[in-house]
């Protein structure tokens, strides 16, 4: 029964949600939204059940004395300290502690790691184009095309680069594009299917 | 007000008075209710050259005598929606056209009331498509379910599976797998956890640890019983550690800062992509790649694909990511709903060619079978 509950729970749900998107009846509106809620509500629980494992694991490794990287689970636990201490007793607010920490510390380090997706592109785009057989010399002229293509230089050496580009991009690469997403959407519908009906629980924790 | 009345006096008197013709008022159809729309035809509507540009809109109830204005529209827009009915109640509607030279033409609506509806209609072909897709889906798993073997062509991707753990076993490395960024709700995450429980019976019985960094807590807590599961499946529920399969952050470039950190630090051999991924993507398997991991990517977010393309050894593309349950548990029935997808291709694919046709050769109302309402 433990085992079964679940799979009721997530037939019914299933079903619902796929009717809700013929029945404009406002009961079905307001259920529809009413589960929108509880997802909302069990994101915000597991968020504390998140912060609860995030301080168990480190704390778990911080207080083995000859862990490895102990240093790091160190710094996380005192970084979650400092923001609970900030945030509780000296407000959220303009001019805070806890803005202060979130605007000059937390916001920098992710713009940090955004900026080094460029680099990452670079070499992953070097790669990617060597031309190493006749359909890397095909990619690597595409795709010069459409660099060239998007930018100014590109118009200015012929505006036949920038029509090339948008050619490429809305017909071979979009057609290309299209198989992948009608494919995706026929393993979603399936997948779904699978779901409703009991015959996927794998994320149940068994098969 | 008293030019209003004036020019309503006299068009009374100079003008043929046409009430309901012309103009019609119905409970405007496929919605949730209160809303009443009101058509006018302009061909319909007999102007004698007032050049008419505009209609004010009024409406009262059956049991009122005074009018309410409740709107003006455009002479050309010829509907107008009254979203403020109530449910139940009748409705009566004024509409006077007004034409340049201040002159008006007066038609009433017969009474309507407004309700809700049980079923869109204009959604008739989505369920159409649905029950069609269900019903193929449904057959095959039934001819599955009945014996019939069906054939699943190779997929590097998850061939290679085997052969990154076996590496990851030879070198005394782990190996590492993310789910991305994709929360519980999402059919790929879904999808993942069935990949993850394939792997993590692998890993059990090699004997290596599978690292599991996540960055949604309820991903972490299922991720946690599907391992569970798999290493006891496997009779080695001991070699389970509760502590590689864990939270780090709800942030997207921290998490993906976190995920670098681990490679580096901690070297797996292997690295496995499942699930839904965003900007991190490149970071990640760029990462992945300058340490010599092999890695296997799958995920149904298109644009991220080209990025583990360049980056990854193996990528399971669009539908084959979704492929996975069937192909690594070998499970007829989801072998069946497999045959079922590629038959509905073949059918998505006849619609596209017989779409092609239709407007190369101008029958365009081809297309308005698949508009959405």
């Amino acid at each position: 029964m433990l085992r079964k509950l679940p799979l009721y729970i997530c037939f019914v749900f299933g079903t619902f949600m796929l009717a809700q998107f013929f029945i404009p009846h406002p009961v079905s509106t307001a259920l529809y939204k009413m589960v929108l809620d509880w997802v909302q509500i069990i994101y915000a629980l597991s968020l504390l059940v998140g912060a609860a494992m995030l301080i168990k694991h480190h704390t778990l490794i911080a207080s083995k004395p000859v862990a490895k990287d102990r240093q790091y689970s160190l710094i996380v636990l005192f970084g979650i300290f400092i923001m609970i201490i900030t945030g509780l007793f000296f407000g959220r607010g303009n001019k805070t502690v806890f803005l202060w920490i979130f605007n000059n510390i937390q916001a920098p380090m992710q713009a940090t790691m955004f900026s080094l997706l460029s680099f990452f592109v670079a070499s992953a785009a070097y790669r990617g184009f060597r031309a190493r057989n006749a359909q890397s010399v095909f990619l690597l002229g595409a795709a010069i095309i459409v660099m060239l293509g998007k930018v100014p230089i590109g118009d200015m050496i012929t505006p036949y680069i920038p029509q090339s580009a948008d050619w490429l991009l809305n017909v071979p690469s979009m057609a290309a594009r299209r198989g992948i997403y009608i494919g995706i959407a026929l393993g979603t519908i399936a997948t779904s299917l699978r779901v409703i009906l009991g015959i996927e629980r794998t994320y149940l924790g068994g098969k | 007000m008293k030019t209003l009345i004036l020019v309503i006096i006299i068009t009374f008197l100079l003008l043929p008075i046409c009430a309901f013709g012309g103009v019609s008022a119905i409970d405007t159809p496929n919605d949730d209710g209160e809303s009443i729309t009101i058509i006018w035809n302009p061909d319909s509507i007999p102007s004698n050259n007032l050049k008419l540009t505009r209609v004010k809109i009024e409406r009262r109830t059956s049991s009122e005598s005074g009018w309410e204005e409740i709107g003006v529209a455009p002479f050309s827009q010829r509907t107008f929606i009254d979203d403020a009915a109530d449910d139940g109640i009748d409705y009566v509607y004024r509409l006077l056209f007004t034409g340049e030279n201040g002159k008006a033409l007066i038609y009433r609506t017969e009474a309507v009331h407004s309700s809700a509806q049980i079923f869109n209609t204009k959604r008739i072909n989505v369920l159409i498509g649905i029950i069609i897709c269900i019903f193929v889906l449904l057959y095959y798993i039934y001819r599955s379910q009945k014996g019939r073997q069906f054939y699943v062509r190779p997929i590097p991707g998850l061939q290679a599976v085997e052969e990154a753990v076996g590496r990851a076993t030879e070198l005394g490395k782990p190996v590492l797998y993310s789910a991305g960024r994709g929360n519980m709700q999402r059919v790929a995450t879904i999808a993942s956890m069935t990949v993850l429980s394939s792997v993590a019976e692998k890993t059990a019985e090699y004997n290596i640890p599978l690292i599991f960094p996540n960055n949604d807590a309820v991903v972490t807590a299922v991720a946690q019983e599907v391992v569970y599961d798999a290493y006891a499946k496997t009779g080695h529920p001991d070699r389970y550690k509760e502590d590689d399969i864990f939270y780090l952050t709800d942030s997207q470039f921290g998490y993906a800062a976190a995920v670098d950190g681990i490679m580096l630090r901690r070297k797996p051999a292997t690295n496995l992509f499942m699930g839904t991924f965003e900007a991190e993507s490149l970071i990640l398997a760029e990462t992945g790649n300058s340490i010599g991991a092999i890695q296997i990517a799958g995920t149904d977010s298109t644009i991220q694909l080209s990025f583990f393309i360049v980056a990854c050894d193996y990528v399971l593309i669009g539908e084959e990511y979704f492929a996975a349950s069937g192909y690594l548990s070998q499970d007829p029935m989801i072998l069946g709903s497999l045959k079922g997808q590629d038959m509905l291709k073949v059918v998505v694919g006849v619609l596209i060619l017989l779409g092609a046709l239709a407007v190369t050769f101008g029958f365009t109302g081809f297309l308005d079978i698949f508009s959405i309402g």
